[in-house]
């Protein structure tokens, strides 16, 4: 036989799981879409205008950038994109429309791109821009408008600020779990939410460590501290109502579980989730604002490298003696 | 089934592609006209070539003598004449004295009626001379002398051999046929290494994406009523390393840097254990091989019973070559196997399986930087820190690499296999390991 001249010389493995961070990144995309969805749907035409804005500023940021670094284009591989998309999710519907602009440009110019671009930035770009956002325009940023499936029930309060007994008097858990709530446009629908994160287990892009971690340890310390300051003692506090109002979904099961900014061991993650769900908890229930998730995961995002450090894996064949 | 043995950390689970040529029994390959017989094939030295240009060969003449103890002798593959004695590059990038033989003349064994010897009456240092006499090396692809596995030392005791049959890599199924096709031969062979070893158990270890060859091997030692288990286990690779099957079957990490022999056990591949009962039994040198010659775009997969020396391109020729240009030829399997250039590259002792594949099957994505996704680490079967090990290496931090395992990485391929942003992870080992090697 003769000589293929074309014969591909590279190092072994020669096959692949066939994935990639084009894949992974897209197909978090898609898991958020039907959240986005019920987010115009909610709030309207203006969400959708908060989500292109907050999409296009990401991409543009990123396109400038890597252009003027001389890197490789970065457009396709959908981090920007993604980051974009999470910024929008995390605005309220009638924030005005320099906000979501500004938070994207933070997101990825000072987040991501100071640090070296993809993989390298140590918090998570889109909780970042939130909560720079937030802190700049508070104002803005706690205004909310009042959802359209529901439009007479609340004016202007989410959920986590009423507290719960206030909401329940004329919201309902369904209307929690549906999303009939006033909140950031992509965090309101736990439903589709949830729906998205099927998906993203079956796809392995996220695994089972931090979810349980976090809503394991959040929901044992709000059920048994949470019902102190209401005044109704220990092991009263309203777990179901803390789990499905403010971000916890959006942020446990697409935030937190950021790949770039989680450790990378599942003990290691185990130990990320325990600490964001006892810092969002803490935030929630003693702190002075009415939502934790972001502050959070940006919190614990700080110690990733240290955890990282310390839960390496101990290397097959230096077990101490297990063989006799 | 629940009561699979398998080893606890890592592993991965690709596509076993090895319906091809899984029930395609062995068959014998071209005679080739030109063997190309390197003096490299194995771990260790290189054998001595001591034969010179022109010099007529008999069949399984002794051509490459081992130099020193860890070593392995070569020998002819087929009768002929010396034409040239060259370097040439071996699949792994390795330069190798190669000799080059033109068939002809008569065959000594083909054809012939050959004599079982009977063996009962060889000592144990008879039965380990003719494994180093006839060049007997390791046949699953790390080509370690098989003499210096079995030779003990004063106070060591073989509580476990194992036969691995696990054939984890995707595609080749060289094995697979072997234990269906030799299995009395299997167990004779067993039953050699077991005068050499006397180990306290033997079990042979088959992944159960092979239920015919269990079940063979099963009812053959059931019906000779013989003291081996037979053990299904996972299908996961690297079910067959050595050191991951140990512990899947026995639960015994063999400590960093160590051999089996230091918990107790011995591991040999089916294949050499098949070379064993030949060389034992009817004195034959190991001169030929079983090579799965296989992909998704090969005309006529199949395993052959191929000649060392031959051309890797007339075995494909033997399987009426491709359905269409292949973007990669591999020799080895598609974990740990060596892309070749050059179709004119010869079949070694190491060298399992032929695979050509078409660019889809090796579904080529661009590099992006790492995402931190640690899949990297759930998958090394060695526990170790793959992303951070490559990050040392690129930043030429190679002893700060060796301080966090870098010598433990075996180059097994799971982490390059699983990483979504395709970072060449075990290419950045290899590199590692030879920078280190040179520095010192």
């Amino acid at each position: 036989m003769k000589n293929e001249s074309s014969l591909q010389i590279t190092p072994a493995p020669h096959f692949h799981s066939g994935d990639s961070t084009a894949k992974i990144m897209w197909s978090v995309v898609l898991c958020l879409f039907p959240a986005a969805a019920w987010g115009v749907y909610n709030f309207g035409i203006e969400a959708l205008f908060v989500l292109l804005v907050s999409i296009n500023s990401a991409v543009i940021t990123e396109l400038i950038i890597t252009t003027a670094l001389g890197k490789k284009p970065t457009l396709l591989d959908g981090s920007a994109f993604l980051t974009g998309l999470l910024v929008g999710f995390n605005m309220p519907p009638s924030v005005p429309g320099f906000i979501p602009v500004l938070a994207s440009v933070f997101a990825i110019a000072v987040v991501k791109h100071t640090f070296g671009g993809l993989g390298r930035n140590w918090m998570n770009p889109a909780l970042a821009g939130r909560v720079f956002a937030m802190f700049c325009w508070t104002g803005d940023m706690t205004t909310w408008s009042a959802p359209l499936t529901l439009p007479d029930a609340f004016s202007g309060a989410t959920p986590l600020k009423l507290g719960a007994a206030e909401f329940l008097k004329t919201g309902s858990y369904l209307d929690l779990f549906l999303g009939k709530i006033p909140g950031c446009i992509g965090e309101v629908s736990a439903l589709l939410l949830l729906a998205g994160t099927v998906y993203l287990f079956i796809r392995k892009i996220i695994t089972w460590e931090v979810p349980v971690s976090y809503i394991g340890t959040f929901i044992i310390l709000t059920w048994v501290f949470g019902g102190l300051l209401p005044g109704s003692g220990f092991f009263h506090g309203d777990i179901i109502f803390h789990l499905l109002s403010g971000g916890l979904i959006l942020g446990v099961f697409y935030m937190a579980t950021d790949m770039v900014t989680s450790p990378m061991t599942p003990k290691g993650m185990l130990i990320f989730g325990a600490g964001c769900g006892f810092l969002t908890f803490l935030i929630r229930i003693f702190g002075g604002f009415p939502e934790g998730v972001s502050l959070a995961i940006i919190f614990m995002n700080i110690f990733v490298p240290l955890i990282n450090r310390y839960t390496k894996p101990i290397k097959f064949g230096y077990a101490k003696d297990k063989n006799k | 089934m629940n009561n699979l043995k398998t080893f606890p950390k890592g592993g991965i689970h690709p596509d076993d592609s090895k319906e091809y040529t899984k029930d395609v029994p062995i068959r014998n390959a071209h005679m080739p006209s030109v063997a190309i017989i390197p003096m490299h094939q194995h771990m260790g030295k290189a054998a001595e070539c001591i034969v010179e240009k022109g010099t007529h060969l008999r069949e399984e003449m002794l051509i490459g003598r081992a130099t020193g103890y860890f070593s392995a002798n070569i020998h002819s593959s087929i009768p002929g004449i010396v034409t040239d004695i060259k370097e040439i590059y071996l699949p792994t990038g390795q330069l190798s004295q190669a000799v080059f033989v033109d068939l002809e003349g008569e065959f000594d064994r083909i054809g012939k009626s050959s004599n079982k010897q009977n063996w009962d009456q060889l000592s144990k240092k008879d039965l380990l001379d003719k494994i180093v006499d006839m060049g007997i090396v390791g046949l699953g692809g790390a080509t370690f002398p098989t003499h210096i596995k079995y030779n003990l030392k004063k106070g060591n005791r073989v509580e476990y051999f194992i036969v691995n049959g696990a054939e984890c890599e995707p595609f080749l199924t060289a094995d697979h046929r072997l234990m269906i096709e030799k299995t009395d031969e299997i167990i004779e062979g067993i039953k050699i290494i077991k005068k050499i070893l006397k180990p306290d158990n033997i079990i042979i270890g088959i992944e159960e994406n092979k239920p015919d060859a269990l079940s063979i091997m099963q009812r053959t030692i059931t019906q000779n009523k013989l003291d081996i288990d037979v053990f299904p286990l996972k299908t996961k690779y690297p079910q067959g390393d050595e050191k991951q099957l140990l512990k899947s079957i026995t639960g015994r990490e063999v400590p960093s840097g160590g051999l089996p022999l230091d918990v107790g056990a011995v591991v040999s591949n089916v294949g050499t254990i098949f070379a064993i009962y030949e060389a034992v039994a009817y004195n034959k040198p190991l001169i030929e091989r079983i090579v799965t010659i296989t992909g998704s775009i090969v005309k006529n997969p199949g395993n052959f019973k191929v000649r060392i020396g031959t051309k890797i391109g007339e075995l494909l020729e033997d399987c009426d070559g491709f359905l269409k240009p292949p973007s990669k030829v591999i020799a080895g399997g598609p974990m740990m196997g060596f892309a070749v250039y050059d179709l004119d590259t010869p079949v070694t002792k190491g060298m399992s399986g032929i695979i050509a594949l078409s660019k889809r099957d090796t579904s080529p994505s661009a590099e992006t930087s790492c995402i931190q996704c640690g899949r990297c680490v759930r998958v090394c079967p060695w526990s170790l820190y793959p992303t951070l090990l490559f990050k040392l290496i690129e930043h030429g931090r190679y002893e700060e690499a060796q301080n966090n395992g870098l010598f433990d990485c075996k180059e097994c391929g799971c982490c390059s296999y699983i990483c979504p942003a395709r970072i060449p992870l075990v290419q950045g080992m290899k590199l590692g390991k030879l920078l280190l090697k040179k520095k010192v």
